[in-house]
């Protein structure tokens, strides 16, 4: 085999069929009498449902059924649940309101499900849902999360939920917090917007539900980032079907970015009318029906304090922060804004006291749960940010107030539950600053001032938890499952190898990375490997992808398996050549007796596995094994990213010229993968910094609800980006590696409202910074030139 | 109900649909070539996009009449048996592709880009041009270094250094 091993820059086994049309998504998928569903939505934020009449629409061409609230509650579909149990300060848990699939009498968000049409074709489906007649009562609705903890404002749940607050949680010491605020040198303050963002996977959420009444069976093909998880709750608490009954298969899914994680109504309404109806169903989500169902990411506003002594050390950070969830409390809503978010807070610094107190409040908004970086792109923008604005207050350099307050010794205790793994945020530091090529920033501002424009330069330092997660510790903070992961490694008669995992690929590229570490362990090609991911009938069970949790829990799984199937193969190998097991080396394809010249090829070895006429007495004929890995503790990827920007004052349209983003992601198997990731997660970063914002209007209408008002980067709205990376790996996982998904995404929003603000003279500015608002900024800081 | 007569990917079809039925449905669900995707039912996003007498179109937004008669090429048809063709090479090469949700869009955009610059291709231009493609994995970075290094193997030149 050539060089395929880790490390190796690999170009990726499953490009061949996305590259020539072969890919098979769910949409992709149908079967044999398939019809068509299409959900009629609310079109208001908040009203009560007064009456639903489905005769017209039940008696025109190609309908087979319509499906409301009431039947699913009369066929005892259980409620969505949120999964992670937090509590309040006060001790009292959070309060979460009933989350019917489709809730008969009230609805409260624009896009609520509210009846399911089903059709022979779409076509037909989406005339029949528009003969639908809903009367409802419109009634006072909120959405302006500065607004929702008013007193008298509109409550969303005032039974469950009194004032709109689900839960008042904290974390940190408070007391410890205050007394170094007491005795600070200098104070610095901040108030921040996280602006609410819809993730927007290229493809729309969709569902193929089919039931055989042969063998009381359910299938759900579904975009799902974690098959397992969706059947366990489909089974658990939405009284579907017991888990033997019901398979679940996330196909291709053309990406996730956590939008795909949650188990949705649109899923349980369809398995539900597959059964009533006795037919196969499909329902593919429009655009506008991802913008009004998907769940949104972000949404917070904060308060933050951090306070230095005389050295310019920090000594502590305060920060109250109120976090919108949504209409209902979507399945990890609760952990985000919380045991992911605040213990993110100490950043790269050694911040020896942190309190933060978090409001997670409803609205009659989308649910909100996780999205790319989920708590941690917050926790960075918020710690980055007001470290920037320290530094310009205080006058020093932005790089040197960072420098003197990094994490230097590991592992390092955080005030905040967190444990870093070891890494090296000067060298990252310093990696970016020869990148970007600081020594000559100068000159290029003063060029850009020649030709008339504002230049900037912003610095993020970010670190993140990943490896999603040690079972016990997010088991003692809430979590309602365990973080494990769990692989199965087949190796054939002939010698070609299946790995069955837990992770679901949907743009990760793990049939090829995964591969690759299969490859090296026994010196195969990746050709002879094949991973099977994203089918409950094929994987056992498994968690999922997300919380780039992929590598540092999945890979690690696998390489548990892996050592057992190595020693196994070790014994079968010695027995055949007449030699101990501890002699065996396995390398090239090869198992050979250290210091002879005695060997046997892979495949024979693999061959006598099956044969079985010549096993070491006691041994089991075959070769495969399973594997669980549970990690014992997060890993902790980290880096520092850079951004060079030029406004032109008289548009506000601001291009950025450099980027750069040095990370330690500990171990690297494909660099070609994990840059990909990198470039995919700062888009996404700048995306939320420049371009993306979900707006409700006063009457409580999603007004940003398709591609034409809800900006996603295009191409000639970002740069290339330039990518590099140290590598110290973490002790906590058998390949050192540290999880590189989100990363992006986490750290490019502070840096690019770091070198907005710089370009602009101006302390803050709110994302989404479109050209309107900068230019608006560049009116404010000139009040003679607006006169002009 | 309307009779469409179209060349796809160089075999003729004909077949009686709604005359509602856009292109990309026909595609999709009357020939099963699921490889034309749809990603925003409104032109936006570009997933859908198609060759129709050699000019890249938003199949989601053609009604399957309006171009009876019409030769359509798809990413189905768009390698020579096993050969891919260098846009589809160089979306491997360069990593240009994550999900692949947008891809099939993506090359047949990219494809026509370089045909409409015959006297060669720079990044901005590049970026310019794929402004009504979207793609939510890449950020743009691999799809631009593959689309150079296509244009320059269609055209016969050298590529930009790889990164």
């Amino acid at each position: 085999m050539g060089n395929e091993g880790i490390g190796a820059r690999v170009l990726r086994k499953e490009d061949k069929r996305f590259i020539t049309g072969k890919g098979r998504y769910t949409d992709d998928i149908t079967e044999r009498g398939i019809t068509h569903g299409v959900f009629v939505r609310s079109p208001h934020a908040h009203a009560r449902i007064t009456s639903i009449d489905t005769a017209k629409a039940a008696s025109m061409p190609g309908v087979i059924g319509i499906v409301g609230g009431q039947e699913l509650i009369d066929g005892g579909v259980g409620n969505l649940i949120c999964g992670w149990m937090i509590h309040g300060k006060d001790g009292s848990p959070m309060k979460m309101a009933a989350y019917p699939a489709m809730d008969p009498a009230v609805v409260r968000h624009v896009g609520q499900p509210v009846v399911l049409v089903v059709a022979e074709t779409k076509a037909q489906a989406t005339d029949a849902a528009g003969e639908i007649e809903i009367v409802y009562e419109e009634l006072p609705s909120i959405t302006q999360l500065s607004k929702v903890l008013e007193p008298g404002a509109v409550e969303v749940h005032p039974e469950t939920a009194p004032g709109n607050l689900i839960c008042d949680w904290q974390l940190g010491d408070e007391a410890a917090t205050e007394a170094a605020f007491a005795s600070a040198a200098h104070v610095v303050e901040l108030e921040l917007e996280q602006n609410r963002l819809v993730p927007n996977a290229i493809e729309p959420r969709a569902a193929v539900a089919s039931y055989d009444t042969g063998e009381d069976h359910y299938t759900l093909n579904t975009t799902s980032q974690n098959p397992h998880v969706a059947r366990l709750v489909l089974s658990a608490f939405y009284n579907i079907a017991p888990e033997h009954k019901l398979r679940v298969i996330a196909p291709d899914v053309g990406g996730g970015f956590g939008s795909k994680i949650y188990i949705y109504p649109e899923e349980i309404v369809c398995l539900f009318a597959s059964k009533k109806l006795g037919v196969p169903i499909k329902w593919v989500a429009e655009r506008t029906e991802s913008f009004m169902s998907d769940a949104h990411g972000r949404d917070h506003i904060s308060k933050a304090r951090l306070a230095l002594d005389s050295d310019l050390k920090f000594t502590g950070l305060k920060v109250d922060t109120i976090a919108n969830l949504g209409a209902y409390m979507s399945l990890f809503s609760s952990c985000v804004p919380t045991y992911l978010y605040a213990t993110l807070l100490s950043g790269q610094y050694a911040l020896p006291n942190i309190y933060a107190n978090v409001k997670l409040v409803y609205s009659h908004t989308v649910p909100v749960d996780a999205y790319r970086g989920a708590g941690r792109p917050e926790a960075a923008f918020l710690i980055e940010r007001i470290v920037e604005v320290a530094a310009r207050k205080l006058g020093v350099s932005p790089v040197e107030l960072r420098k003197k307050n990094y994490v230097r010794d590991f592992p390092y205790q955080t005030p905040v539950l967190m444990n870093y793994d070891p890494s090296d945020f000067i060298t990252l530091m310093d990696k970016a600053l020869a990148h970007i090529d600081i020594d000559g920033y100068a000159a290029r501002k003063a060029d850009s001032e020649r030709r008339g424009k504002l230049r900037g330069i912003g610095y993020s330092s970010y670190i993140e938890a990943c490896g999603i997660a040690p079972s016990q510790a997010v088991g003692s903070l809430g979590a309602g499952v365990g973080l494990w992961e769990s692989a199965e490694v087949r190796v054939n008669p002939v010698g070609t190898i299946e790995v069955l995992t837990g992770s679901h690929s949907h743009g990760q590229s793990h049939e090829t990375t995964f591969a690759q570490v299969v490859a090296q362990r026994f010196g195969l090609p990746i050709e002879n490997v094949n991973i099977i991911h994203g089918d409950t009938d094929k994987v056992q069970f498994g968690m999922g992808t997300y919380g780039s949790r992929s590598g540092p829990v999945g890979l690690s799984a696998i390489s548990k398996a892996l050592d057992k199937v190595e020693a196994k193969a070790k014994k079968l190998a010695g027995h055949l050549m007449e030699a101990d097991e501890k002699d065996i080396v396995i390398e090239n394809g090869e198992l050979k007796v250290a210091g002879t010249d005695k060997k046997i090829a892979w495949h024979e070895m693999t061959l006598g596995a099956y044969t079985a006429h010549n096993m070491p007495e006691g041994v089991e004929p075959g070769l495969v094994e399973k594997a669980f890995f549970d990690p014992i503790n997060f890993s902790f990827p980290a880096g520092t990213f850079i951004c060079e920007l030029e406004v032109d004052p008289g548009t506000g349209v601001t291009e950025i010229v450099n980027f750069v983003a040095v990370d330690d992601f500990g171990t690297i198997i494909n660099p070609m993968v994990v840059e990909g990731q990198v470039h995919g997660g700062i888009a996404q970063g700048i995306g939320q910094a420049l371009l993306e914002g979900c707006y409700y209007d006063e009457n409580g209408q999603l007004v940003t609800a398709s591609f034409m008002d809800y900006c996603v980067p295009r191409a000639d709205d970002l740069p290339s980006f330039a990518v590099d990376h140290i590598e110290v790996p973490t002790p906590n996982n058998p390949l050192g590696m540290k999880g590189c998904g989100e990363a992006g995404a986490i750290g490019a929003p502070a840096a690019v409202i770091n070198a907005l603000t710089d370009a602009l003279g101006t302390e803050d500015i709110s994302m989404p910074a479109t050209p309107e608002k900068v230019w608006r900024a560049i009116q404010a800081t000139r009040p003679a030139m607006a006169a002009e | 109900m309307s009779e469409v007569t179209l060349t796809v990917n160089g075999r003729e079809v004909k077949r009686d649909v709604e005359d509602r039925t856009l292109l990309v449905t026909f595609l999709r669900e009357h020939l099963g070539l699921t490889g034309t995707h749809v990603g925003c039912d409104t032109s936006q996003c570009g997933a859908c996009t198609v060759h129709i007498d050699g000019n890249a179109v938003k199949s989601c937004t053609v009604l399957a009449a309006q171009v009876d008669g019409s030769s359509v090429t798809t990413i189905e048809g768009l390698a020579d048996g096993d050969t891919l063709h260098p846009m589809q090479a160089a979306f491997r090469e360069h990593h240009g592709l994550q999900c692949g949700f947008c891809t099939p869009g993506m090359i047949m955009m990219a494809v026509e880009i370089v045909k409409r610059h015959p006297q060669g291709l720079d990044e901005k231009t590049i970026r310019k041009e794929l402004e009504g493609n979207i793609c939510r994995c890449t950020g743009y970075h691999n799809i631009v270094k593959a689309i150079d290094t296509a244009a320059k193997t269609m055209q016969g030149q050298p590529a930009m250094a790889a990164e």
